[in-house]
């Protein structure tokens, strides 16, 4: 259960490239594991090393913030992508469009996919050494001596987020529902 | 019962609402069919375990080994000598959770193991107006069915597990409709090519694609499921495309579908699987089908693709610009300058029984060029056994291939099968992402007619001059 979201500000790490995949952000040979912790020593590990790597610039170990390209997280559903992102130190990832897949993983982990246009990126690329804040509770994105940007947030996710909520205790409280449902279509005696 | 009229999407996800969506929370959805494999399952079922929960529905579970798993032979005990620790250990945490839960697992012996998309309709357990979902973003490839699939996180797989249940916002929708017919030698997978092109890498985000058209009704189950596998590589939830007489008839007498005249009642039911006259979808698109050639990717996203005789394109963007770079392409030059390393024939995408005739059809009495490895890996236990039986693995060795165990093997590269740093493959997987096949891979999409010929001439090649041997011969 994720802990609760509320508003974060942090200086951003920049993944300055549109159709960032999952494999690029986990590499699937680290997919072995039968855990979910300790995977952000994995978080993009082929671009770990490489001058240009953005994970390795000064700094980057204390952003909570990571802004990317356009679909962000496209690809696999694997969700040690956000588990590493996430266990790397990131709480929010601001782009312009996201992988469907990756989007539901990243709520599901308190990760906060943040949606605005990219003309609002292109401020905050602007500004590298700018601390940003994503305020969940307005649903604004904030950097000083800019306008503020909103951004949409599915009302579910974003009360989960707020809250911490147990997305399988939502699910488990239907029990009558389902049940109700398998016995009406002929199937409620399986169990 | 609304007589509004409804896309094939609506039919289907209407009647899988057991809690409907409103502004304060997504739809619960039940869900028929939940297929597991190895590496997305573990922490999903260590999520039960921690709360006591056990797995509702078994019976409407089953699972396989495919992704991490090796291809080669197994001894006798089932275990792979030499195996990666972790790796073996995930799929002895899949078996022992089989155990404990009383899923069907289809294991090394069983005659049925394979990729997970393979498996499932091949075992008749993909059913038309289904809700099929896997911890993998191919799920979509049962959409071919006429079912709502797709994939989804390990959370989701814990939710489905403890409750048969997920929820869900109702996506949008989106018609791609094919029209006119493909030309010689151009495949279902050129055209799940071409849609990528036409949609962008994210263009379906958010959407269930629905294939209709001539080109899409004259597919075979197999042809429709490449297709339909590749939606998510346009960004989609899902693909589908409505059953019909070729549906029924390939899953007749399948071990999971009901058995004579019971399968023909339900049929009766399937038949009411289609997309209203009248019914709206929320966007529309056209592919023209004899517009499309052989196609080929260039770059490192779905949507960077190429007629295979044409020239590589000049970039668009920095992230175009960028994707050239790392393939060592230049624009204008043809894409056959470019000399390969690895060829694959294998995955969710084009691992089946027509793929491997395919590609058997061009390299038989022909030779792997040399300096290039060719890996023909079979999508299932079922697939392998037929290819044997019509002789097809002795084309493959005779020309130089390696004919393997099945798996997902170099389209993910979990395994030893991974195409070496700095390398450049011929693929007929589903992804083209840097370093997918392997560290410092470089990986061209392509269809397994064009994959066999690029085989033969060690650099990408256009298959269509086999294929006019072949017809005339």
């Amino acid at each position: 259960m994720p802990e609760p979201f509320r508003s974060i500000t942090s200086r951003f790490v920049l993944v300055d490239r549109d159709h960032v995949d999952t494999d690029q952000i986990i590499p699937a040979r680290f997919l072995t594991t039968t855990s979910r912790d300790g995977l952000g020593a994995h978080a993009f590990a082929d671009w770990r090393g490489r001058p240009d790597c953005p994970l390795d610039a000064p700094g980057a170990e204390d952003a909570r913030i990571l802004v990317g390209g356009a679909n962000f997280g496209c690809g696999s559903s694997r969700e040690h992508a956000v588990w590493a992102l996430v266990d790397f130190g990131f709480r929010a990832v601001i782009a312009p469009s996201f992988g469907d897949i990756f989007r539901r993983n990243a709520v599901e982990n308190g990760l906060l996919p943040v949606q605005v246009a990219a003309d609002q990126i292109a401020a905050i690329r602007a500004h590298p050494d700018a601390e940003v804040t994503v305020d969940l509770e307005a649903c604004e994105v904030r950097m000083a001596g800019h306008r503020s940007a909103s951004f949409p947030a599915d009302a579910f996710g974003r009360h989960c987020l707020l809250h911490g909520v147990d997305t399988l205790g939502f699910l488990l409280e239907r029990a009558a529902d389902i049940e109700a449902f398998e016995v009406a279509r002929g199937d409620g005696g399986v169990r | 019962m609304s007589t509004a009229p409804r896309t094939l999407f609506d039919k289907v996800w209407d009647g899988h609402v057991v809690v409907p969506e409103c502004v304060e929370h997504p739809a619960v959805l039940y869900v028929d069919l939940h297929l597991v494999h190895e590496v997305t399952s573990p922490q999903a079922f260590a999520m039960l375990a921690a709360r006591g929960l056990k797995v509702r529905r078994p019976d409407r579970t089953l699972a396989t080994l495919d992704h991490s798993t090796p291809t080669y032979a197994p001894d006798a005990e089932g275990r792979w000598p030499g195996i990666d620790p972790a790796a073996g250990s995930q799929i002895e945490a899949l078996r022992a959770h089989c155990r404990t839960h009383g899923i069907d697992l289809c294991d090394v012996g069983s005659g049925r193991r394979g990729i997970v998309h393979v498996v499932g309709p091949e075992q008749g357990r993909t059913w038309p107006g289904g809700l099929i979902v896997c911890g993998d973003s191919h799920t979509s490839t049962h959409g071919a069915f006429g079912a709502l699939a797709f994939g989804i996180g390990t959370t989701e797989v814990g939710h489905v597990l403890a409750t048969q249940c997920l929820l869900q916002r109702k996506p949008k929708t989106l018609l791609v409709r094919v029209d006119g017919e493909l030309g010689p030698g151009v495949t279902a997978k050129d055209l799940a090519l071409a849609v990528c092109g036409a949609l962008g890498a994210g263009g379906g985000a958010g959407s269930v694609l629905e294939y209709q058209g001539a080109a899409v009704r004259a597919l075979s189950m197999e042809g429709r499921m490449t297709l339909c596998n590749m939606a998510i590589e346009a960004g989609a939830r899902a693909g589908m495309v409505a059953p019909d007489d070729v549906t029924f008839d390939w899953l007749r007498g399948r071990p999971g579908v009901p058995q004579g005249t019971a399968f023909d009642e339900a049929v009766v039911g399937w038949r009411r699987l289609f997309t209203d006259e009248g019914a709206r979808f929320d966007r529309e698109v056209v592919v023209d089908a004899s517009a499309i050639a052989p196609t080929v990717t260039w770059g490192t996203a779905s949507d960077m693709t190429m007629p295979v005789d044409g020239p590589v394109p000049e970039p668009s963007s920095d992230t175009e610009s960028a994707a050239l770079a790392y393939m060592e392409l230049a624009p204008g030059q043809p894409i056959r300058a470019k000399s390969i390393d690895v060829v694959f024939i294998g995955s969710c995408t084009n691992g089946r029984i027509e793929d491997l005739r395919a590609a058997a059809s061009v390299i038989e009495g022909r030779r792997v060029a040399p300096g290039v490895r060719m890996l023909v890996v079979p999508g299932s236990d079922q697939v392998r056994a037929q290819a044997e039986s019509e002789g097809l693995d002795r084309v493959f060795v005779a020309a130089g291939a390696e004919w393997r165990e099945p798996g997902c093997s170099m389209c993910i590269a979990m395994n030893e099968d991974r195409v070496p740093d700095g390398g450049f493959a011929v693929s007929t997987s589903n992804r083209n992402f840097r370093g997918r096949q392997g560290p410092g891979s470089r990986t061209f999409l392509a269809s397994p007619e064009t994959a066999a010929a690029s085989a033969i001439e060690g650099h990408v090649a256009d298959p269509r001059p086999y294929l006019q041997e072949v017809s005339r011969a």
